[in-house]
C-alpha cells in the first residue's frame, strides 16, 4: 500500500469520526468513550503481527507486552462498555409516565 | 511452524474493510440510547473479525507468543471488567486506555529495534510515523496512569503545580522533538529509548497538574491520542485496520472531548494549563467561614418536609455514588411518589467524575428513565420545587459559578438548586468538594444540611417517611 493510500484512508476516516458522534446525549458520554476506547484497541493486530514475526529476544519481549496489552484494551473495552449499557434497560413493568 | 492457513494480503485487507464497516456502524450505535448496546457488540464483532483474519496474514510465522500474550491479556481484562464497581468506572477506562497507548508505543519500539541495524533501511515514510507513535504513545501510557492514580485516589486529587512549570514542559517538550529528529536521523536505539522515557515523563507532567474535577476531559482526550497513536502505528505496518480504526477514535475522541469541555464551559486549553482549583480553601472550619454560618436538620424534619411537598427534585453527586446509595435513593423516591409526591432526578452534565456517569449508577438501582431530567430541562423548574435534594453534590450547585466573577468556578452551567424554597444538602461534612472550593449554597437562607453517609442518611430518611 503506498504512503498517499494510507493518507487518503486517514483523512476520510477523520471525516467520518467527527461526523458519526455528532449528536450524542450526554448520558451517553461515559458509555460511548469507554466504547471507542476499546475500537483502538485495534492496536492489537499490529502487536499481533510484530509478535508473529518477531526474530530477537528484545522484540519478542516488546511485542509480548503489547499483544498483552493490546488484549486488555479490547477485551476490558468491550466487557465494561456492555456492563455499564446493561444498566440502561429499561424496565418493562414500570408504566411510563411521559 | 508454517502459516496456520495464508490467505493473501488482498483477501485480508478485504476482511479489514469489513471489520471498518462494522467498527463505524458500531460507534454510530453507540451513540443512540436504544441502539448503544447492540452497538458494542457490533464493534467487537467488527473487532474480532480483524483479529481472526490477521492469525491468516502470511506475515505471520510464529504462533505461541500471540497466544501466550493474549490467554494473560483476556484474563487480566475479563478480570478486571467484571470485578470493577461502577463507581470505578472513570478509572478503569484510564487504564484499558493507557494499554492501548503503551502497546502502540511497544510496536513503534518494536518495528524501530527491527529495521534499524541496517543503517539507511528506515524509510521517511514510516520513520515520522514510528516516532509519533513512540512519543504519543508513551505520554497516553503514563498520562493516564496518572489520572488512574488521581481517581483512584492513590495520588492526591488536586492539581500539583510548581513554578515555571509550564517552562518546564515546553523545554521537555522541545527536547523530545529534539530527540525524536535525533533517532530518525542517526536510526540509534539510544535516542528512541530516551525519546520513549522523555515522553512518559511528558505524560507524568502534563496530567500532574490537573486537578480530579477536569480528569474525565482528559481521559477522553488521551482517548484521542491513543487512537492517533495507533493509527500512526497503522501507518508504519501500512496496516488498514489500524489507520481506520485508530483515526476514527482519534476524531470521534477529539469530538467527545469538545463536548464534554463545553459542558463544563471550559476550553481544552483551560483544562490543560488552567490548574484548575490551585488553591482550596483553608482548613474545613466546622462552624463557619468567614463568618458565614449554616443551619444542620435532623432526617425527621427533613422526612416531613418531603411527605409534604409537591414537588422535590432529587441532584445526585459523586458522594451518592461513593455510598451506594442509588438504591436507596430509589427507594426513597417510590415511597414519595406513593404519597403523591412529584419527584424528578436533575442530572448535570458531569455529574459523578465523568459526563453520563451519574446515568449509569440511577439506571443501575433502576430509576426510570422519564424522571431523570437534563440540567437545561430542571433548571426552569427549580423556582417552583418545594424541596431540593442535593445528594452528595457540590459544585455543579455551587451559585458562585452563576453570580461571582471572582470564583475559579465562574462560567461554569450550574444547578441552580438555590432557587428551590428548601434546600437540603446531603455531606458527610462541611470539607470542601472535589474541586476544592467552598460552596455557597451551604450557607443560603433556604439551605439546611444533613449530615452524615449518603447512604445512612437516606435509609433514615426512607424509614422516617413511612413512618410519617
Amino acid at each position: 500500500m503506498t504512503l498517499l493510500n494510507s493518507i487518503t484512508v486517514f483523512v476520510l476516516a477523520v471525516f467520518i469520526g467527527f461526523e458519526i458522534i455528532s449528536k450524542v446525549p450526554t448520558m451517553l458520554h461515559t458509555p460511548l468513550m469507554s466504547g471507542t476506547n476499546a475500537i483502538h484497541g485495534i492496536v492489537l493486530v499490529g502487536a499481533m503481527l510484530i509478535a508473529g514475526s518477531a526474530d530477537s529476544d528484545l522484540e519478542k519481549a516488546l511485542a509480548f507486552v503489547a499483544v498483552v496489552f493490546g488484549t486488555i484494551n479490547v477485551v476490558g473495552g468491550f466487557l465494561v462498555t456492555d456492563r455499564m449499557l446493561e444498566m440502561f434497560k429499561r424496565k418493562p413493568s414500570k408504566p411510563e409516565s411521559e | 511452524m508454517t502459516p496456520l492457513l495464508a490467505l493473501s494480503q488482498t483477501a485480508i485487507n478485504f476482511t479489514y474493510l469489513v471489520a471498518a464497516v462494522l467498527l463505524i456502524v458500531g460507534i454510530r450505535r453507540l451513540s443512540s440510547p436504544p441502539t448503544a448496546r447492540s452497538g458494542n457488540w457490533i464493534a467487537a464483532v467488527g473487532m474480532g473479525i480483524a483479529i481472526f483474519f490477521t492469525f491468516l496474514s502470511p506475515d505471520i510465522t510464529s504462533y505461541w507468543l500471540i497466544f501466550a500474550g493474549m490467554a494473560v491479556g483476556t484474563v487480566i481484562g475479563v478480570v478486571s471488567a467484571r470485578l470493577v464497581k461502577m463507581t470505578a468506572i472513570p478509572q478503569m477506562v484510564a487504564l484499558f486506555n493507557g494499554v492501548g497507548g503503551g502497546a502502540a508505543a511497544l510496536i513503534a519500539a518494536a518495528e524501530f529495534h527491527r529495521i534499524a541495524p541496517a543503517a539507511g533501511h528506515l524509510s521517511g515514510d514510516s520513520v515520522g510515523a514510528m516516532l509519533f507513535s513512540a512519543l504519543i504513545g508513551s505520554i497516553s501510557f503514563s498520562g493516564s496512569l496518572v489520572a488512574f492514580g488521581k481517581l483512584q485516589e492513590v495520588l492526591p486529587g488536586h492539581p500539583i503545580t510548581y513554578a515555571g512549570q509550564q517552562v518546564v514542559n515546553a523545554v521537555l517538550f522541545a527536547a523530545l522533538l529534539a530527540l525524536g529528529v535525533l533517532a530518525g536521523s542517526t536510526e540509534q536505539g539510544i535516542w528512541l529509548v530516551l525519546l520513549l522515557l522523555g515522553a512518559l515523563l511528558f505524560g507524568v507532567l502534563l496530567v500532574l497538574p490537573i486537578g480530579g474535577a477536569d480528569m474525565p476531559v482528559v481521559i477522553s482526550l488521551l482517548n484521542a491520542f491513543t487512537g492517533l497513536a495507533a493509527a500512526s502505528a497503522g501507518f508504519v505496518l501500512q496496516n488498514t485496520a489500524l489507520i481506520i480504526g485508530g483515526t476514527l477514535v482519534g476524531a470521534s475522541g477529539t469530538l467527545l472531548t469538545v463536548l464534554m469541555g463545553r459542558a463544563m464551559n471550559r476550553s481544552i486549553a483551560n483544562v490543560l494549563f488552567g490548574a484548575f482549583g490551585a488553591a482550596p480553601t483553608e482548613g474545613a472550619a466546622p462552624a463557619s467561614t468567614d463568618g458565614k454560618s449554616y443551619r444542620e436538620v435532623t432526617a425527621d424534619d427533613t422526612a416531613v418536609m418531603l411527605a409534604y411537598a409537591q414537588r422535590v427534585v432529587v441532584v445526585p453527586g459523586y458522594g451518592l455514588a461513593v455510598a451506594q446509595a442509588q438504591h436507596a435513593v430509589r427507594e426513597l423516591a417510590d415511597l414519595l411518589e406513593a404519597r403523591g409526591v412529584d419527584v424528578k432526578y436533575a442530572i448535570h452534565p458531569v455529574a459523578g467524575r465523568m459526563p453520563g456517569h451519574m446515568n449509569v449508577l440511577l439506571a443501575e438501582a433502576q430509576v426510570p428513565y422519564p424522571q431523570l431530567y437534563d440540567m437545561d430541562d430542571i433548571n426552569p423548574e427549580f423556582p417552583r420545587t418545594d424541596v431540593a435534594l442535593v445528594i452528595g453534590a457540590n459544585d455543579v450547585t455551587n451559585p458562585a459559578a452563576r453570580d461571582n466573577p471572582e470564583s475559579p468556578l465562574y462560567g461554569m452551567p450550574i444547578l441552580n438548586v438555590d432557587q428551590a424554597a428548601n434546600v437540603v444538602i446531603l455531606k458527610r461534612s462541611m470539607n470542601p468538594g472535589f474541586a476544592g472550593i467552598d460552596n455557597d449554597l451551604f450557607y443560603e437562607a433556604n439551605s439546611a444540611m444533613l449530615f452524615g453517609d449518603a447512604k445512612s442518611s437516606v435509609e433514615k430518611l426512607v424509614a422516617a417517611v413511612k413512618a410519617a
